[in-house]
């Protein structure tokens, strides 16, 4: 565990003190705090409810956009600047390396959600929403951003540099995300196997209403295990290349 | 102990290594010598346990190095080519994050960083942020990272190449230092401090190992000797009595002002003692007065390219 802590602490560190990650967290709060300006605020009279749930949609989706650019580096960025060979000839074993890093991508995840929650205090002060519907829409949320964070660990873990990691987490968030478009053009079952995989308009929508779907919690921990598990079995598979 | 057996290794259908054998003796430092594209990183990967081999075994202290399991990393350190270090960091800081990462626990990686720093010559430097540092400083601390979990084995891959003549004879002490208490292997196509600073030499050419020994052990495998110039003063014959009792050749032979001659001659192997000390002798016992005698440089370098041209 303290080899997975020690990962997680420098890599965090070394992110949140580079510029890159300062314009990843800035930019991330700026777009969001503007679509939910310009969404969630509109002038015409909404339900508190409805508005909770267009912040939870539109900050899942920008948290989503930064956990491809911030998992980009993760393994990619070590193999192209040759530090990588400082985890490969340690004692650690590859399923702690993924999970440092995924813990640090989990931690930069963690530090956006806090950082956006002025805004649904907003909606708690000047509206009837209740702390639990709040938080059970930052658990979906959450749960949604590590699987995102897990699906760009495994695409640098592949890749030989950072451009091909992101081309990579972006192809496969992008396909979660739009499942339900490409569900509609499919026959039985695999219109209701795609449609299954829709990360916000299947999964994630009941806990933007603030209910916990229990299905919703077992698929994103299982796309979030499947893809730490590649990643885990892609560094293997280094060793012997 | 580390012993290689048939180590082979292949990227794809390009062979890197095939067949190498050999063993290296606790507190022996060794050198992996050979030209580019020769074998030696690819077998310091396989040593650090970077990679899998694809045929052979590496047992270090009977171990199997494949199926020791990822702990076993922790009694090997290791150095590439181009040191692996965190840039934003200070020298101190990541010197211990390495130790920590091998395993350490942090009050011992504490007691141990002065001492490591101090090897590795960087006290001086230790609070300097790493990107701030010259190529020769990121070497070391390269070296820190290396040895700050007192590794049983150290593996350096070309430790010298970049350094300016002082960093050189610096890194040359650290070497030696680092000898002492670990089995030391490093690469270089330096000869010369290949020949510096190791004990025994493994040449690699096109993925085999063409020689393995000691510098004079190279020399009589490549079937030369040593080459030296002598400045002496003398009769001719007396001179060409000498040179022939003790087997040498002479390359050249020129007379100098002053009555000196000059001559450049190869000296067998001998299986008697040191062949330039019979030379000299030779020459006394026949009355010749010796002035001068010097090696010849680039002698390890002929020995060198003698041996890999053969599999070339």
């Amino acid at each position: 565990m303290s080899g997975i802590w020690l990962i997680a602490r420098r890599d965090f560190s070394a992110f949140v003190n580079t510029w890159w990650g300062c314009v990843i967290l800035s930019l991330t709060l700026l777009i969001d705090g503007l679509l939910f300006q310009v969404k969630g605020m509109s002038a015409t009279p909404r339900y508190s409810a409805e508005v909770l749930s267009d912040f939870f949609l539109l900050t899942g989706g920008v948290v989503l956009i930064a956990g491809v650019f911030t998992t980009m580096r993760l393994f990619a960025e070590e193999r192209q600047t040759g530090t990588m060979v400082l985890l490969e000839s340690s004692p650690l074993s590859e399923t702690q390396a993924v999970l440092g890093k995924y813990l640090s991508g989990l931690m930069f995840l963690t530090v956006l959600l806090v950082l956006t929650t002025y805004m649904p205090a907003m909606i708690f002060v000047n509206g009837k929403v209740s702390p639990e519907q709040i938080a059970v829409g930052y658990f979906g949320t959450f749960l949604m951003g590590a699987a995102g964070i897990a699906i760009g660990t495994w695409a640098s873990a592949i890749s030989r540099n950072q451009l091909l990691s992101l081309v990579i987490a972006a192809v496969i968030t992008v396909f979660f995300v739009v499942s339900w478009m490409l569900s509609r053009v499919l026959d039985p079952p695999f219109k209701d196997l795609i449609a299954y995989v829709a990360f916000f308009d299947k999964q994630l929508a009941p806990f933007e209403e603030g209910r916990i779907n229990t299905e919703g919690v077992v698929f994103f921990v299982s796309v979030s295990f499947a893809f730490l598990l590649l990643a885990t079995r892609s560094l293997v598979a280094r060793r012997w290349e | 102990m580390i012993t290689v057996e048939g180590l082979s290794h292949w990227y794809g259908d390009r062979r890197a290594v095939e067949g190498l054998s050999f063993t290296i003796q606790q507190h022996e430092c060794v050198g992996l010598l050979g030209l580019n594209g020769a074998g030696k990183s690819t077998t310091m990967k396989v040593l650090a346990g970077l990679l899998v081999p694809t045929g052979g075994t590496v047992t270090i202290d009977g171990a199997d190095l494949v199926n020791a399991g990822a702990d076993f990393r922790a009694r090997i350190g290791y150095l590439p080519e181009d040191p692996p270090l965190y840039k934003e960091m200070t020298v101190r800081e990541f010197v211990g994050y390495c130790g920590q990462l091998k395993g350490m626990k942090k009050k011992d990686v504490e007691a141990r960083l002065d001492g490591v720093l101090a090897l590795a010559q960087l006290t001086a430097r230790q609070h300097q942020v790493i990107g701030e540092l010259s190529h020769g400083y990121r070497k070391r601390c390269g070296i820190a990272q290396a040895i700050i979990h007192s590794p049983s084995v150290v593996i350096l891959d070309e430790p010298i190449s970049g350094l300016d003549p002082k960093q050189i004879v610096e890194m040359r002490q650290v070497i030696r230092d680092l000898a002492k208490g670990a089995t030391v292997i490093i690469s270089s196509h330096i000869l010369s401090e290949i020949s510096e600073t190791c004990d025994r030499l493994i040449v690699l050419n096109g993925g085999k190992i063409v020689a393995q020994g000691t510098e004079a052990e190279l020399a009589a495998s490549a079937g030369g000797g040593s080459r030296v110039t002598v400045v002496v003063r003398g009769e001719l014959d007396a001179i060409a009595r000498a040179i022939g009792a003790t087997g040498a050749k002479v390359v050249e032979q020129r007379e100098e002002s002053g009555g000196l001659i000059r001559a450049h001659l190869t000296l067998p192997q001998s299986a008697r003692g040191d062949s330039r000390e019979n030379l000299v002798k030779a020459l006394v016992d026949n009355n010749v007065g010796v002035r001068r005698m010097i090696e010849d440089e680039g002698e390890l370098e002929q020995i060198f390219l003698g041996l890999t041209k053969e599999v070339q």
